[in-house]
């Protein structure tokens, strides 16, 4: 099977994010950046997917040229080949979308996998986006896939229990946590990841339809009081809910 | 202006976060038109439940193929719609089932889409609005340069407007049909949670547990006190990764983003990444046996000790005063 992984290079969870002196981006020299961990998920799958099948693992990623460090990542954990599309910043993730699907098309794909969301910007898009460009069928949020023959069975959250639900292939598949463990590079993979390719391929951007204005900080919560220390304590924190907070 | 609202429904029932959707719609029109549009089997006879909501007019499409969600189908139907309607601006509300269909239909109609935005106004004629990244320790403001401006709204965010019961409008069947080969992702089943479990990111109240938990049963101490105060149960990611709860349970990062009037964290430590799951909340307690345990940052209301000994006690005291 030929199966392509969309995967982004975000900062660390960890990473104390500040906003740059353009009011508009981060400070990201101080950031630490990593592959973008629902990406892990979506790589492992690929992977596994391949162990049972047979077939090669292509990663793509579109971003500016760190992005390479998380193709590396990828590489590492077992992936065959990667494509990095130089592309600018652009917050625009239809268009990003559309400049992924332009390389795609050139490639053999039985099934894309993309993690569900990138946790810079958390908007769970791309991967939806992309599957409309390409004119396949995708299913988001995915915590256990099930391949057979041209056809694939899902299982996703929704509010209150799981859809499962059956899609012809090729598609595209975001992955949601839970979907697997995903493995740790080994010393060897990281070893056997220097020597292979990562190719360039050119980002046709269209014009970005998005306009950022600002980033702000959101307010902060100002710790509160400690009401007290052990179930002594619970009398008063009642009337405070109730009396003070008004919420019960 | 003109806001199309997707009002989503299961089973015949309205998700709070529709009705919130529906809301800011009426609102964004200002005056202008607000419509909405129901999917689903039967969908011509629930219409009267939003109707006090204020759509001027109710499209319905109920077709055998769109019966169960379907990514393609759905999306499909609301781009009839955009496309009879013409309007500056389409709302859905951000559920698991809006944030799949919104991309969807934005892709399909070559617009972007702005996702599970907690603020909306207009400039210029297009749509703006607010959303939290990089796990809400920044806010964007950003604007949609395409017309219709779309948007998924975090469930929440918007706040829910009084109902006018007396309310009238028509409901308007939506001339549309699909070929079954164009909807090639297909719901097979659904498993359902207990009847009556409460959804966490509609939940007013949430009582969480972290790793002081120590084990699933004793998460029953906490399945207590959310009965007593009609709330929802959700877990830290310790909690989850350690087996005790499932991951549809886990309030975080990389769990579900709650924003509920009360949040009641029990034995959690406070990671940013959980916090970027609750901090939205309108109040917090927390306890805790560590009195430096950063939740107690963030939370209004704290009491530190054991958790074994004051969630019962807290039980008790709030089943007495109701």
């Amino acid at each position: 099977m030929n199966i392509l992984v969309c995967v982004k290079h975000v900062p660390d969870t960890e990473a104390s994010v500040k906003i740059g002196a353009d009011g508009k981006s981060i400070q990201a020299q101080d950031v630490n950046f990593v592959l973008n961990p629902y990406d892990e998920y979506a790589i492992e799958e690929a992977l596994r997917i391949k162990e049972a099948k047979g077939g090669e693992v292509t990663l793509l990623s579109a971003g500016p040229e760190d992005a390479k460090k998380s193709l590396r990542t990828g590489l590492a954990m077992g992936a065959d080949k990667a494509i990095h599309l130089v592309c600018s910043h652009n917050h625009d993730t239809l268009a990003l979308a559309k400049a992924l699907a332009a390389v795609i098309k050139t490639l053999p794909h039985d099934l894309i996998l993309c993690g569900k969301q990138a946790v810079d910007y958390d908007e769970a898009q791309l991967g939806i986006m992309l599957a409309e460009i390409l004119d396949i069928p995708s299913v988001s949020t995915v915590i256990k896939l099930e391949l057979g023959d041209g056809k694939a069975n899902a299982q996703r959250e929704i509010e209150g229990g799981i859809e499962v639900v059956e899609t012809a292939l090729p598609a595209v598949i975001t992955a949601q946590k839970g979907l697997n463990e995903p493995r740790y590079a080994s010393l060897k993979g990281i070893m056997m990841a220097k020597k292979k390719e990562i190719a360039e391929a050119r980002c046709s951007e269209a014009e970005g339809q998005i306009e950022i204005l600002d980033l702000s900080y959101p307010k902060s919560r100002s710790g509160g009081k400690i009401v007290g220390e052990g179930v002594a304590a619970v009398p008063e924190l009642v009337r405070l809910l109730h009396e003070e907070a008004k919420v019960i | 202006m003109k806001v199309l609202v997707f009002a989503e429904q299961r089973g015949g029932e309205f998700r709070k976060a529709a009705i919130e959707a529906l809301c800011e719609g009426k609102r964004l029109s200002s005056g202008g038109e607000m419509v909405a549009m129901i999917i689903g089997k039967g969908a011509a006879g629930i219409a009267r439940d939003i109707a006090g909501f204020g759509p001027d007019r109710i499209l319905t499409v109920d077709h055998p193929l769109l019966e169960q969600y379907s990514t393609e189908g759905y999306s499909a139907a609301l781009e009839i719609a955009v496309k009879q309607e013409n309007p500056d601006a389409v709302l859905i509300g951000g559920t698991a089932m809006g944030r799949d269909l919104a991309p969807r239909l934005g892709a399909r109609l070559g617009v972007p889409v702005l996702a599970d935005v907690i603020k909306l106004e207009w400039t210029d004629g297009m749509l703006q609005a607010v959303r939290p990244i990089y796990a809400g320790k920044l806010l964007m403001k950003l604007r949609s340069k395409a017309r219709p401006g779309i948007a998924t709204t975090r469930p929440k965010a918007f706040l829910t407007c009084p109902a006018d019961a007396s309310r009238e409008v028509a409901a308007t069947p939506l001339a549309f049909d699909i070929a079954e080969s164009a909807t090639r992702a297909k719901v097979k089943q659904i498993h359902s949670e207990a009847e009556g479990t409460i959804e966490l990111t509609e939940a007013d109240v949430v009582v969480s547990g972290g790793r002081a938990m120590k084990g699933t049963d004793n998460f029953k101490m906490l399945e207590d006190l959310a009965r007593v105060l009609g709330a929802a149960v959700g877990a830290s990611r310790a909690a989850v990764d350690a087996g005790w709860r499932s991951h549809g349970d886990q309030v975080g990062q990389t769990g579900k983003v709650v924003s509920p009037t009360l949040y009641i964290a029990c034995g959690i430590s406070g990671a940013i990444q959980h916090l970027a799951g609750m901090s939205s909340s309108k109040v917090i307690v927390a306890i805790n046996k560590d009195p430096d345990a950063p939740i107690f940052k963030v939370a209004d209301y704290g009491i530190v000790g054991d958790v074994f000994e004051i969630v019962p006690a807290l039980t008790q005291a709030i089943k007495a005063l109701k």
